[in-house]
């Protein structure tokens, strides 16, 4: 399994030809308290850069974005009950959906682990 | 001696050292704690005496209600004292200084109230025979008179209800005017500062909104502007004087471009009181602005509206305007030009925007307002907004990063950031370090393009003596963030609450009331 | 210059510490054909109170008012008696010159009394939750109709026939931007709505159905088969209030299936203002909280655990989500909204009800009177408190008529839909509580010779 990140501060870990995405700690720590997260529904078909899934701290509301094109396996319902969870543990239970990449050669463009931190440092 | 002190009452001064006991009532004095209306009344408690009904056969169809509403009454006298004691948990300008940017909480005067509440106006009906309301329909007229040679406009649409409902006025407007002309341009430019209705209302129209990045010096920046004009671009929003606090030099330059290249500017009007009198946007080439009756010329906030937001036209966008509206004929008589006459008056409008004939209470105060200060007063009233608040911007620059201190003279609010606070203190820490001290904090977070803004808007209905002690206020504040003082990430300490937990009530929203049991039956 | 504190000399010493030799150093950045050199002529220069005052009260005098003569206006806005509390209330300073409660901690009079007015109007309309106000009953409205879009993701709304031609012309105007399509109808003037034609329009392209209760021409009607049919298509039902004070006597739209329930609230506490400033009431399902317009306010705690409000899920709104907004609107109507509220706590459930009781029982009698002039025809088999009349001949020439004799006396249906024929003898004709016996009398006498 790997783990690459985006400039807009999502990660995506990669198993085969299917992935998880959620955002990163630095992110949850810019949004502050997050009070709501809109996850999609299975089947919604995902285009690279596009609009995924909505995520809200109380004074701010961001998109987040489809880091690589493919179709959701699933969403995170349990972030709708506990939203919370993206604050808690952002990069482990509160993931935001699973999907079926479409095209792996997407990934390149990513950063891994490394590059993204110094991406943060630089911010 | 006889009677030595027979009652005992022997005054004394007690010992000041001794720190507070909690109250029985959670009481403070004259802070009153108040439970909720549902708490305190009954179903079977009225404050009003009404006549019995005469008995009749009921014709209600057979949805007669069975169910209890579930209401709460209250006597007179409970009812007055709960809103009384509510009415004392609040800020308000009648209390103290009040400079939240962009909103012009500027005084209030008393005559409006007492004009608006004259019968003539406040107890007729929106829907009388024209010959019944001549005078209520001279108040709507004189106003767009007054108001379309203040801004040097062609026309005015009186009926939109905010200025958010100006906003979308202004925008259906021109894409009527496009419309009208067959012409399919589908993208609105705003700038990155603007008010967040901007981009809301011109999405709504079914336009797509594209950001105008700003100079450096935090101005629209002309060039990037110029670049993107085309024959796509419907229009620009623009807010001037700015966000920032500064006047668009490049308008009149903007407004020939945008019209050159076949669009529209729209003027957002929040921001008129530094201008009033001393500039009129139709000078400066703007197609259509809203004035917020509730900034500019002082009609009440009421705690949040209702607010109105009539919005001057352009000859070029006049004919577009909202119905109804109001004519004047020679003979002094006036009419209203509704949907029956519409067809031969105002063949291109495009619509109506709200039932009947718009904020009338409110048109009466502005118009007040208006007459009070005349055309030499209300000179004055963008001068002294804007001396205050350059007098403020001047006084506090050496505490607190003014990031466009070196653009100029700013119009009529200053801008600082929260560059150089102590690590961990923000912003909001030094709002609510400011209610401490007595003062309605300025409008924070907003303008977005500034990290942690802070928006100072004194307006013209402040002396001397308020602004010097705001300013010192403020100072000590500022002093206090930059040097750590953990007090302040406490603060509000002297308001009725302290910091209230935001991320709870967005989280697990309780928007109503419910009986306790009820509440425990849920879970 | 009553209004200005600043004297000369504070303008001079306030210059002087800027550093700007005079105030035209503050206005550089005007560009010099844009700067006035002084007040605009053609306008009058400041004038004193007294001076203010009278011109008003001349205007004032040019106008009809309701108090002073038998009065029977309604159609969407509707004189009733406000205890002078309520507008001693809202004349607090306060609350009057509050701004929205961005500031929890020094607002919690406002936000306390917004609380209490959701839970007032959510349980009027047999609803959830309610929003803190919109701008009036027809943008409210409208609002319904975007709001069922955004849940249903369709865009066909079909529109009673009943509901206010004015509230109409609101969603038709806003609907030719953002594509929705708009079933509508005018009524017939007859006892029988058209909930026959809104039945067969529900398919499964429709996002809702918008039904008024009472409607325009004053019927009742039972919307429980509205709501299961909408339901059964996966569209909702949407219910207009337009006249608060009859859900004393009637169901609530809610408990007969609507999913949202909005309103004009200016019936109890505001008054008639020629028009506005009124207030929107907005209510719906616990479940569309997320897609409701408006602002919000709900309970917390804060930091030592003390109950408290604040403005909440404002992610929804556009000083946030800008053009990703679920509306453009930045305000409530919340000193209105405070006028309702304080009317009703006075009220409470004894006094709505029985208001409710009164003005039915007057209305009944009204009509009973009305129609004992010959060639009168009441047109409603049920209403609350008002109804409409057929009359032999054009009403609106009689309504001019009625007003020489210095009787409001209701509202011709030409007037609201002019130009059609079929509807032009309706009248309009509502009796609240402030209409006595000897107002019924002189309106159907006047009216009797009108017509002979």
């Amino acid at each position: 399994m790997t783990r690459y990140f985006t400039e807009d501060h999502e990660w995506i870990e990669v198993d085969g030809d299917s992935a998880t995405v959620g955002i990163t700690h630095y992110a949850q720590s810019q949004l502050g308290d997050i009070v709501f997260a809109e996850v999609p529904a299975a089947g919604a078909t995902l285009k690279k850069g596009g609009d995924a899934a909505v995520v809200e701290s109380v004074k701010a509301a961001s998109d987040v974005y489809a880091p690589v094109s493919g179709t959701v396996i699933e969403g995170n319902d349990a972030l709708e009950g506990d939203p919370a969870l993206v604050n808690s543990d952002p990069e482990g239970e509160g993931w935001f959906f699973k999907l079926t990449l479409s095209d792996s050669s997407e990934l390149d463009s990513l950063m891994n682990a490394a590059a993204y931190q110094a991406f943060v440092d630089g911010l | 001696m006889n009677a030595i002190n027979q009652s005992g009452w022997k005054p004394e001064m007690g010992n000041a050292g001794e720190t507070a006991p909690a109250t029985y009532t959670g009481n403070k004095a004259l802070m009153l704690e108040e439970a909720l209306i549902f708490e305190i009344g009954t179903a079977a408690t009225t404050g009003v005496d009404l006549a019995d009904a005469p008995k009749v056969a009921a014709r209600l169809g057979n949805l007669e209600r069975h169910r209890d509403i579930g209401l709460p009454g209250l006597s007179e006298p409970e009812t007055v004292r709960h809103y009384t004691r509510l009415s004392r948990q609040n800020y308000a300008i009648d209390l103290g200084f009040f400079p939240l940017g962009s909103c012009t909480m500027k005084h209030n005067p008393r005559l409006n109230e007492k004009v608006a509440r004259m019968a003539g106006f406040a107890d007729v009906h929106p829907l009388q025979p024209v010959e019944t309301v001549q005078g209520a329909l001279a108040v709507i007229n004189e106003l767009a008179m007054w108001l379309i040679q203040l801004t040097g406009m062609h026309g005015v649409a009186m009926t939109p209800k905010a200025g958010a409902h100006g906003e979308l006025c202004g925008i259906l407007c021109i894409k009527a005017a496009l419309a009208a002309r067959g012409d399919p341009r589908s993208v609105i430019l705003v700038p990155e500062s603007a008010h967040g209705t901007n981009p809301a209302s011109a999405a709504f129209a079914g336009f797509s909104v594209e950001n105008i990045p700003a100079t450096s010096e935090g101005r629209v920046d002309l060039a990037a502007l110029t670049a993107r004009l085309g024959p796509d671009v419907a229009g620009v929003m623009i807010t001037n004087p700015n966000t920032c606090g500064l006047f668009e030099r490049d308008m009149k330059a903007i407004s020939d471009a945008v019209h050159a290249a076949g669009g529209y500017v729209y003027c957002d009007g929040a921001n008129f009181n530094a201008i009033v009198g001393r500039v009129r946007p139709g000078d400066l080439g703007i197609d259509a602005m809203h004035i917020n009756l509730h900034k500019t010329f002082s009609t009440p906030h009421g705690g949040g509206g209702p607010g109105s937001g009539p919005v001057v036209l352009s000859e070029a966008l006049s004919p577009y305007g909202p119905l109804p509206y109001t004519a004047r004929h020679a003979d002094g008589h006036y009419t209203l030009i509704e949907e029956e006459t519409a067809q031969e008056c105002h063949p291109h409008s495009f619509g109506r925007m709200t039932a009947f004939h718009g904020q009338m209470g409110m048109f009466t105060r502005a118009l007040s307002y208006i007459m009070s200060h005349g055309a030499d007063g209300l000179r004055q009233v963008a001068e002294d907004a804007v001396l205050n608040a350059n007098y403020i911007l001047r006084s506090l620059e050496d505490v607190l990063e003014a990031p466009f201190a070196d653009s100029g003279p700013c119009m009529h609010e200053a801008l600082f950031s929260d560059n150089g606070l102590a690590d961990g203190f923000s912003t909001l820490d030094i709002a609510k370090g400011l209610i401490d001290e007595g003062y309605h904090p300025m409008t924070v977070y907003f303008p977005l393009v500034v990290h942690g803004a802070m928006l100072v808007e004194p307006t013209e209905t402040e002396s001397k003596a308020t602004l010097d002690q705001f300013i010192g206020a403020l100072r000590s504040v500022a002093e206090r963030a930059k040097e750590g003082d953990p007090s302040l990430k406490s603060a509000p300490h002297h308001a009725p609450r302290r910091r209230l937990d935001e991320t709870q009530a967005a989280r697990k929203p309780v928007l109503v009331w419910r009986e306790p049991e009820q509440l425990v039956a849920a879970e | 210059m009553r209004y200005l504190p600043l004297t000369p000399s504070d303008r001079q010493a306030m210059l002087g510490a800027i550093g700007a030799k005079s105030i035209d150093d503050l206005f550089v950045d005007v560009p010099a054909q844009a700067r006035l050199d002084g007040p605009i002529r053609g306008l009058p220069n400041h004038a004193s109170e007294m001076a203010v005052e009278r011109h008003f009260s001349t205007l004032a005098r040019k106008n009809m008012t309701a108090s002073q003569h038998p009065f029977f206006l309604g159609a969407g806005a509707y004189k009733h008696h406000v205890p002078a509390s309520v507008d001693h209330i809202i004349q607090r300073g306060e609350f009057l010159t509050a701004y929205t409660p961005y500031q929890p901690e020094i607002a919690q009079g406002t936000l306390q009394m917004l609380f209490e007015f959701q839970t007032q109007v959510a349980r009027l309309f047999g609803c959830d939750v309610a929003n803190a106000s919109m701008y009036d009953g027809s943008t409210a409205c409208w609002e319904a109709i975007g709001m069922a879009g955004r849940i249903t993701k369709r865009t066909k709304a079909v529109l009673s026939s009943g509901l206010h031609p004015h509230y109409v012309s609101v969603a038709k105007t806003m609907a030719q931007y953002t594509g929705d399509t708009l079933d509508t109808a005018l009524p017939d003037l007859s006892a029988n709505t058209d909930s026959v034609r809104l039945l067969d329009a529900i398919d499964g392209e429709t996002s809702c159905v918008v039904v008024q209760y009472p409607d325009i021409l004053g019927r009742i009607e039972d919307l429980s088969a509205i709501a299961a049919k909408a339901h059964e298509h996966g569209a909702l039902l949407i219910a207009v209030v337009t006249e608060p004070v009859a859900l004393g006597a009637i169901k609530a739209p809610g408990d007969m299936g609507a999913d949202i329930v909005v309103g004009e609230g200016q019936s109890l506490g505001v008054g008639l203002q020629f028009g506005g400033p009124y207030v929107g009431l907005f209510a719906c399902k616990e479940k569309f909280v997320r897609q409701m317009p408006g602002r919000l306010c709900g309970e917390t705690v804060d930091a030592q655990g003390k109950r408290g409000f604040v403005l909440t899920l404002s992610t929804r709104e556009q000083h946030i989500r800008r053009e990703k907004a679920t509306s453009n609107i930045c305000t409530n109507s919340g000193l209105c909204a405070l006028a309702f509220s304080v009317h009703l706590t006075l009220l409470g459930e004894k006094g709505l009800r029985g208001l409710a009781q009164l003005n039915h029982a007057l209305a009944v009698q009204a009509a009973d009177r009305l129609t004992q002039i010959a060639g009168v025809e009441l047109v409603n088999e049920s209403f609350f408190n008002e109804f409409t009349l057929k009359l032999p001949t054009e009403a609106r020439p009689v309504v001019r008529a009625l007003a020489d004799r210095e009787i409001l006396g209701g509202v011709s249906l030409g007037r609201l839909y002019p130009g059609t024929d079929a509807l032009s003898k309706g009248l309009v004709v509502a009796v609240t509580e402030v209409v006595t016996s000897e107002d019924v009398e002189t309106f159907a006498v006047a009216l009797q010779e009108i017509l002979a």
